[in-house]
């Protein structure tokens, strides 16, 4: 017979114990009663709901979901008695409920203080999704709302009135916000910080009564003689086990509440647990998720023949109210024998931030942060894993410092816990991505990690990232299916092999027929070495459409077209050049970031036509299109600007034609700055150059895009001949050990030994191949040619830019419209109206006014 | 089945695609003579990417599918089936070939390819 398990409650800890149940024991029989209409949610996001959130949002679980899991589930249905000796139990509307073994997961109530008035109607609670719509149903008729309370769920209740447009105040007994979290000079920030984005906080307030208002609808006197009047009341001044059942049913109970459990959740009945708020462990409550799901998994495993123990938690906790970030770590207070304080407090920044270390001061106890929480998860794990600190371990909290070490992944125990809320550890993260979890979201959804309270987000990141890299140099650096190298290796196959094409390497070195990851990959690191024509018969299908065009493609299938314009530097002639052939084929004009100028809108066929005018008028390729050099920005300089002291614009042309035609693992951009003002903003740059008195400063691996980097100073008042050495340098060693699509900010941050040790490399040619690097550059600069010359010079290579190789006829799919006096790709509805009332669809079209209604 | 002369094997691009205009309709034509078959046509149109761009994608294999990423989004469709293999639901329109004294022979009509 399998065990017959019923479980009163589905809130957060009920539902935890639920799963965890199913997954210990798949036979058991698990009948869950809930008290309330919807199944578990997440109470810690609860506010969020007047954000936007809906019900659904929040929903742990669905009836769907337990139907899968093979559990009985009655909403709406309130315990009423626990016979123990019958082992039965009866709800409200009179079912009678068997039961093996029985868990108590009843929670807890707010705590309404005994206030006279403090049962009107407009004095509400805060705690469950339906207190939240009669919060929202007695918000619009308010003007003002009090939150009496002003700890952590106080706060939290006072951003939810704030979310629904209430004038708000808090109201706390103690002279200080969050007493039980924060010290003194914590709570008078938090008080600060918290005024500054309008909410009214009083400290020190006893209420004595509720009474009839004069300009609102209730007044709340004060024990100190003062009031204050509001329209609405929220109690949040702490919250109180649900434990009358175990009361009526004779389970020992607490002296101020809570059901009495040892460390495998047992009550003093053998087959009753209790787990979460209800219960009470050596003599403590647990009001955080974190420890309920604790207890959750250790009755779990002893109701399934386990020995999971409960041994107390961590009630450490970070979170954001009303916008200020919070944390509050182990003992907060400092009340540990002989415990001594580490404080730093910036009014500027307006954030404080405190440690607690043992006598000796190389462990930590606690720590208290208001205002700015970044270094939360390092003190954590500080403290949870008994670490000795650093040497000066104010270096944790001291913002920026430069000898701040970053608590790195490695650093961290195997057994360190990074997620607290589902109780993983370091080794369990490396047991999921060793099963295979390759990625964050993997290891999330087999681990649960950071699935709670979320606190541990940028910790689990760090730590998957840390792993998944150490792997991905192990074992995963393959090309793709048809390689089993990395790009390094076969980079040194074809150079030592002397291979010149693909089929070769391939069937050397490959199997099956390419891809679009090894055949981009294989034809870029031709190029680097070979630097032959990228559009010769054998190399022509390894491009991207964008280098076998020679143009980059756009969404409708035409290309944009970017003549380079080195440096930025552009005489009238040729922008009115420009302007011609945009006007003659009613391209699209648009100023690029790289201070270039991009014609968009040219279908296929146009493109040899209109380079050929290009080129006519003096103009060469941009390769805009390839993994190649794209610009060199740069400002005006000494030549013109009051301020400059280098030529910047002469430097940045005679580097953009050095480097031009380069083909690289990724895009590279440049730039040159004519002072210090940097106005090209070189150091957002893979190559920067910063004008000085006596030469140039040199940056490198900068990024701007999606994920920023700021350029390291690489060598500082160089001479010209120097500088161009160490490019050339830097660039072909990025070139030779460079993964596939790396750009140069990742390959730094992945280089043993990072910045020192590309500046032996470069500098002082530790590895004796400087020399090398340079006559690599060189043949690559001496060989470069532009390839849409070579192209319009070529009628085969013509022949290609065709949209039909048996027709002459245009791809009657792009269509363009008119915006701002200038084309833009059609929408897919106004290509279907206009199908109706257009003889050629490619001839661009004004929209008419009758046309629009139509579309709209 | 009638075909449709599209010109000969030099009209083709070794290991890559060209576009085709058969009867109206955009067809993307792979020449990649290592395959039995050798030559592959399937629609021009990037049902995704909703353009007719499918010609100018990089051919070659996954698993044992040979298949064209879209030079768009690069989703692979495969040259046999027309099935894109990262939506089920999703498959493009495949025509039949053939190869005569070096002409190009399509179908004029797509045909229901086996999955």
């Amino acid at each position: 017979m399998p065990q017959k398990i019923l479980v009163i409650g589905n809130g957060m800890v009920g539902h935890h114990f639920v799963e965890q149940m199913r997954s210990c024991d798949e036979h058991a029989q698990i009948t869950v009663l809930c008290g309330e209409a919807n199944l578990a949610y997440d109470r810690v996001y609860l506010s969020s709901v007047f954000n936007g959130k809906t019900a659904a949002d929040l929903a742990l679980t669905t009836h769907e979901n337990y139907q899968n899991l093979n559990i009985t589930v009655h909403t709406s249905q309130w315990v009423e008695h626990i016979d123990v000796t019958q082992k039965q139990l009866v709800t409200a509307d009179g079912t009678h409920f068997d039961y093996d073994k029985l868990v108590l997961a009843t929670g807890s109530y707010p705590f309404v203080p005994p206030i006279k008035g403090n049962d009107q109607s407009h004095c509400l609670v805060y705690r469950t999704l339906e207190d939240l719509e009669k919060i929202k149903a007695c918000a619009n008729d308010s003007k003002v709302g009090v939150v009496i309370g002003g700890g952590l769920l106080g706060l939290e209740a006072a951003n939810a009135l704030k979310q629904l447009g209430l004038d708000t105040h808090v109201v706390e007994f103690a002279p200080q916000l969050m007493a039980v979290q924060l010290d003194q000079q914590g709570g008078k920030l938090l008080r600060n910080k918290i005024a500054e984005l309008g909410v009214s906080v009083h400290t020190g307030k006893a209420t004595s009564e509720i009474v009839a208002g004069e300009q609102c609808r209730y007044r709340l006197n004060f024990a100190d003689g003062s009031h204050l009047e509001t329209d609405l009341v929220l109690f949040s001044a702490g919250i109180r086990p649900y434990d009358n059942l175990g009361n009526k049913a004779g389970l020992t109970l607490g002296e101020r509440g809570g059901i009495v459990i040892n460390n495998a959740c047992q009550t003093s009945d053998k087959d009753i647990f209790a787990i979460g708020e209800c219960a009470l462990w050596d003599k403590k409550l647990f009001g955080l998720v974190a420890p309920g799901y604790n207890m959750a998994r250790v009755a779990a495993s002893q109701l399934s023949g386990g020995d999971l123990q409960f041994n107390g938690a961590d009630m450490s906790t970070k979170l954001k109210l009303l916008g200020v970030e919070v944390g509050s770590i182990g003992d907060a207070h400092g009340i540990t024998a002989n415990a001594k304080e580490l404080i730093y407090q910036d009014p500027i920044r307006d954030c404080y931030k405190k440690i607690v270390l043992n006598e000796a001061g190389d462990k930590l106890l606690g720590a208290v942060l208001v205002g700015d929480t970044s270094d939360y998860d390092t003190l954590l794990q500080y403290m949870l894993n008994d670490m000795t600190l650093p040497e000066h371990p104010e270096c944790l909290i001291l913002p920026d410092s430069a000898g701040a070490p970053t608590l790195s992944s490695s650093a961290l125990p195997d057994s360190a816990t990074i997620c607290s809320c589902h109780n993983v550890c370091k080794s369990d993260i490396i047991t999921a991505i060793d099963n295979g979890a390759n990625e964050l979201s993997a290891v999330k959804t087999c681990t649960k990690a950071s699935t709670g309270c979320g606190g541990c987000t940028a910790l689990l990141k760090s730590v998957v990232d840390a792993e998944l890299a150490e792997r991905g140099v192990e074992v995963n650096n393959h090309l793709c299916e048809h390689f089993a190298y990395s790009r390094q290796e076969l980079l040194h196959l074809v150079k030592v092999e002397k291979i010149k094409t693909f089929a070769e390497l391939l069937k050397r070195h490959g199997e099956g027929h390419g891809c679009e990851i090894c055949k981009p990959a294989v034809g870029s690191i031709l190029a680097s070495t070979w630097n032959d024509y990228i559009l010769e018969e054998q190399h022509v299908g390894l491009q991207d459409t964008n280098d076998t065009y020679l143009a980059n493609m756009q969404k409708d299938g035409s290309y944009s077209v970017v003549p380079r314009i080195a440096g930025g530097e552009v005489t009238a002639d040729k922008l009115i050049v420009l302007g011609e052939v945009a006007k003659e084929f009613n391209l699209y004009c648009k100023v690029t970031g790289g201070q270039r100028i991009d014609l968009f809108g040219a279908r296929l066929e146009q493109l040899p036509v209109i380079w050929e005018k290009l080129i006519a008028a003096g103009f060469e390729t941009g390769h805009a299109y390839g993994k190649s050099l794209r610009t060199v920005k740069s400002c005006v300089g000494s030549t013109w600007c009051r301020y400059g002291v280098q030529d910047s614009v002469g430097q940045a042309i005679a580097i953009e034609d050095r480097y031009k035609g380069l083909r690289s693992p990724h895009k590279i951009k440049m730039a040159v700055s004519g002072c210090t003002r940097e106005c090209a903003e070189a150091q957002s740059k893979d190559i920067g150059i910063i004008a000085t008195e006596n030469g140039w400063n040199l940056y490198v691996c900068g990024n701007g895009g999606m994920r920023p980097r700021h350029a390291d100073l690489f060598a500082t008042d160089l001479d010209t001949p120097t500088l161009i050495a160490y490019i050339d340098r830097i660039l072909m060693f990025y070139v030779n050990t460079a993964d596939k699509l790396q750009r140069t900010s990742v390959w730094l941050e992945n280089l043993d030994g990072g910045l020192d040790y590309l500046r032996q490399v470069v500098i002082e040619d530790s590895l004796g191949i400087c020399a090398e690097l340079e006559q690599q550059m060189a043949y690559i600069t001496d060989t470069y040619a532009c390839e849409w010359l070579r192209t319009i010079e070529d009628p085969n290579a013509v022949k290609r830019f065709r949209q039909f190789v048996n027709s002459p006829d245009a791809d009657e799919n792009i269509v363009f419209v008119q915006e701002r006096n200038q084309i833009r790709p059609a929408t897919e509805a106004e290509k279907s109206t206009l199908k109706y009332t257009q003889q050629r669809p490619i001839a661009v079209t004004e929209i008419t006014q009758e046309q629009e209604d139509v579309l709209v | 089945m009638s075909w449709y002369n599209i010109g000969t094997l030099n009209d083709l691009v070794l290991n890559s695609g060209i576009c085709a205009q058969v009867n109206n309709q955009q067809v993307a034509v792979f020449y990649i003579p290592d395959d039995e078959q050798s030559v592959f046509a399937i629609s021009n149109f990037d049902p995704i990417g909703k353009a007719n761009v499918l010609a100018r994608g990089i051919v070659g294999s996954l698993q044992k599918n040979l298949v064209v990423a879209s030079p768009l989004y690069k989703q692979h469709f495969c040259l046999k089936t027309g099935q894109c293999l990262e939506a089920e639901t999703i498959r493009v329109p495949v025509y039949q070939t053939k190869v005569e004294q070096d002409q190009v022979f399509i179908s004029c009509q797509p045909v229901l390819a086996a999955s």
